[in-house]
């Protein structure tokens, strides 16, 4: 048994090492889609582009807007005149908030009465729009603290006397400075890894399918098991390079910090490909040709990825939906991947992600060889 | 020119692809499985937050505190634990995303200092609904410090004036209620039609080779221009009634406020079919191998329209390089365009410069198509 599949072994790495292109396809692409992936994936957000419209045009008014300029957050693209330009600003898309003063508005806040600020949001971005709100509110509490201290040092108002300040004090674990690459390109370096290896195998075998091999290697000796076998460890090992590469690329460039045990990943990885490998397989027994498995690879992929909690928290989704997610390799496979880069945790934590992977992976592999005997008999 | 040729041939091409399963499922399946996948799966609204729960103090005043955590609809307060370490724990293994502590301090400092402060330690993994659940935490203390003025300082701070001396008076405009299925769904009718155009014409020609019926199809007296607008005529049907069925389905189903005139995506649809259909083409006239050109295809449409069109996420905050590159991707254009007649009811005027990068796109794109195939035949 063991020289046959070491037979298969040494006839897959010939093959591989003819096939020029194939270098490149494994190495160009992946990197490239990790770098520009990386830094297109992001919900950050800074210098919203902003339209003012002071109408006091008083000291109070200006100190207040010029909190918002110098923080970074917003960034003004317009002065209006008139509310109409206001309007016309956020109609077209030219700027995503509007920041209004109307007249008074100091005369309000010398009297101690409440003096409004005015917020338009343009809502279309609806996580942008949240967020850039939340700082707008930040930035206003700031000013209004600040303001009533003064207000109170000058009207003699002692300490006990002054109203009490509950403040939240924030603290971000795993990533400091909520940076969203980090979040990502791990993210990136998974989701690739499935793509990847999953296309790779299921048209590795309907190729071989499609030029006749496939039936010449079935009447040799060989057993379907030991053709499964023979298939997935070249695969297996490609795979795991692929992971390093991207790794390492997501380190090097990227610098997002790598805090758990190598040895984790490793293991986190093995299992992950296990599941990637038999769906591949799977897939190939099913089609006939490169195209259709082209074509299914496209309608299971795409459902897994969606899944995955990749972008979207899975917590969000409605609960029919989670459900489904159960049974996604790459759902496990990011909180794998995310846990030991960022979290740094082991597999003290990780157990359940890595038995659920283990699960599918030997059920996927398992049906794959049934189907692959079915289909030669 | 000839209509007669021009029929007869979106007539062949349209009988091949009902009896081509994988056409059909590329065009009818897709759509439905991409809007109810995505429709449902794609959602940043973050609600029920699993938290955590640290009470160094165990007062009235931190009990006070801790049930508004309690019963705002954004957390969920699944575990209380009894020091840091259980905190550790319950975030390291992902089992709460946010964890309260209130000091043992609290309330003394309340009193004595009137000023206090509560930690709130957030799993920042994912940056995004961190600093929305810290934004939340945020309101939720402002609200207890502020009710604690009424309460214990209601004549103090009357003689200060406003307890808060600024009120911010926010109002959202066009996505009112800041529903991320909203701002998710109307793109993803330019990501479904971008798909199933690319996908399926980039089969059209690359089928006749395959099957050796391009020898054939040379041989009649078919011109090039007239094969061309044949074969994409079907295309362009099926295309628009896939926008149809998503626009109708995202309004109707979904429930996506529809501001703008039909006759605004309609102008606007046609120009981006153009566009996604000569790309197929051109990529199908370029590469002779079914499965070589699907897949071109498929990089050239799947993955630019979803992570570089501010489909989901902003072009504004990309690295200037990478938005220099969104302006290649034409899906950016029509998914600003079909957002915009959504949510915002924008017209033809205000929409002048994403619906001049189409009608670019679509000149030049014609142009290559027909030039590429012209090119294979000689």
């Amino acid at each position: 048994m063991l020289e046959r599949i070491v037979a298969l072994l040494i006839k897959e790495f010939l093959q591989m090492k003819r096939d020029r292109t194939a270098r490149f396809r494994l190495l160009i692409p992946p990197v490239l889609q990790l770098i520009v992936f990386g830094y297109a994936a992001t919900f950050e957000v800074f210098g919203v582009s902003t339209v003012l419209l002071d109408q006091d045009h008083s000291q109070e008014s200006r100190q207040l807007l010029s909190r918002f300029t110098s923080s970074g957050r917003f960034q003004v693209v317009q002065v209006a005149d008139s509310r109409r330009t206001v309007q016309r600003a956020l109609d077209l898309g030219d700027a995503t908030l509007a920041l209004v003063i109307q007249p008074g508005f100091a005369q309000l806040l010398q009297k101690g009465q409440s003096a409004p600020l005015q917020v338009l949001v343009d809502g279309t971005n609806s996580n942008t729009a949240l967020i850039a709100l939340g700082y707008v509110g930040q930035i206003a509490a700031g000013y209004a603290q600040d303001y009533a201290s003064t207000l109170a040092q000058r009207r003699g108002v002692t300490q006990e006397q002054a109203p009490p300040q509950v403040s939240l004090e924030p603290r971000y674990w795993y990533n400091e400075n909520l940076n969203s690459r980090w979040f990502f390109v791990p993210g990136v370096v998974a989701t690739l890894t499935m793509f990847m290896v999953v296309n790779l195998t299921s048209f590795a075998i309907v190729r071989e399918r499609e030029v006749g091999t496939l039936e010449q290697i079935m009447v040799t000796p060989v057993r379907p098991l030991e053709f499964i076998l023979g298939k997935t460890v070249p695969f297996f090992l490609i795979g795991f390079a692929e992971v390093a590469l991207i790794t390492a690329v997501a380190l090097l460039w990227f610098e997002v910090p790598f805090r758990g045990s190598p040895l984790t990943m490793a293991l986190g990885v093995s299992l992950f490909l296990l599941s990637a490998l038999g769906l591949g397989i799977l897939v190939s027994t099913i089609c006939r040709t490169q195209q259709q498995a082209f074509a299914t690879n496209f309608f299971v992929l795409n459902p897994l990825f969606t899944l995955s909690g990749f972008a979207f928290p899975i917590s969000s989704m409605p609960q029919a939906l989670q459900w489904v997610t159960l049974v996604d390799p790459l759902r496990y496979f990011l909180i794998v991947v995310r846990g030991t880069f960022l979290k740094g945790i082991g597999i003290s934590y990780l157990w359940p992600e890595l038995a659920a992977m283990a699960a599918i992976g030997v059920t996927l592999l398992g049906l794959s060889a049934l189907r692959l005997q079915k289909s030669v008999d | 020119m000839n209509p007669r040729r021009i029929l007869a041939i979106a007539r062949k091409e349209l009988i091949q692809v009902r009896r081509d399963p994988r056409s059909l499922a590329i065009a009818l399946l897709l759509p439905v499985m991409q809007m109810f996948l995505l429709g449902y799966g794609i959602s940043l609204d973050i609600a029920n937050i699993p938290t955590c729960v640290y009470d160094q103090e165990a007062s009235q005043h931190s009990q006070a505190l801790l049930a508004r955590f309690k019963s705002s609809r954004y957390f969920r307060v699944v575990k209380s634990v009894r020091d840091y370490g259980g905190l550790r724990r319950a975030i390291d293994g992902g089992e709460c995303q946010l964890g309260i502590v209130v000091p043992w301090n609290f309330s003394r400092q309340l009193t004595a200092l009137g000023k206090t402060s509560v930690q709130a330690i957030v799993d920042a993994t994912n940056d995004n609904t961190a600093t929305l659940a810290e934004g939340y935490a945020q309101s939720v203390v402002s609200a207890y410090a502020g009710d604690e003025v009424e309460l214990r300082f209601a004549g103090t701070a009357r003689r200060l004036g406003a307890p808060q001396p600024l009120a911010v008076d926010s109002r959202v405009w066009f996505n009112e209620d800041l529903a991320s299925r909203d701002f998710i769904i109307p793109g993803l009718v330019a990501m479904i039609m971008a798909l199933v155009g690319a996908l399926l014409t980039s089969l059209t020609l690359s089928r006749e080779w395959e099957r050796g019926t391009m020898e054939l199809l040379i041989s009649t007296p078919v011109t090039s221009m007239e094969l061309m607008i044949g074969k994409l005529l079907p295309y362009f049907a099926i295309g628009l009634a896939d926008a149809a069925f998503c626009v109708a389905l995202a309004v109707g189903w979904f429930g996506v406020p529809f501001r703008g005139q039909i006759g605004t995506l309609l102008l606007t649809t046609l120009l981006f079919l153009a566009v996604v259909l000569g790309i197929g083409y051109a990529i199908s006239a370029s590469i002779r191998s079914q499965i070589g050109a699907s897949q071109v295809a498929l990089l050239f449409t799947m993955l630019p329209t979803a992570m570089l069109s501010g489909f989901s996420f902003p072009i504004d905050q990309m690295p200037a390089v990478i938005r220099a590159v969104t302006f290649v991707v034409y899906a950016r254009y029509y998914v600003t365009i079909v957002k915009a007649v959504f949510l915002k009811g924008s017209g033809l005027a205000q929409l002048s410069f994403p619906i001049a990068g189409l009608l670019v796109y679509a000149a030049v794109i014609t142009l290559v198509a027909a030039r590429a195939f012209r090119k294979s035949i000689g």
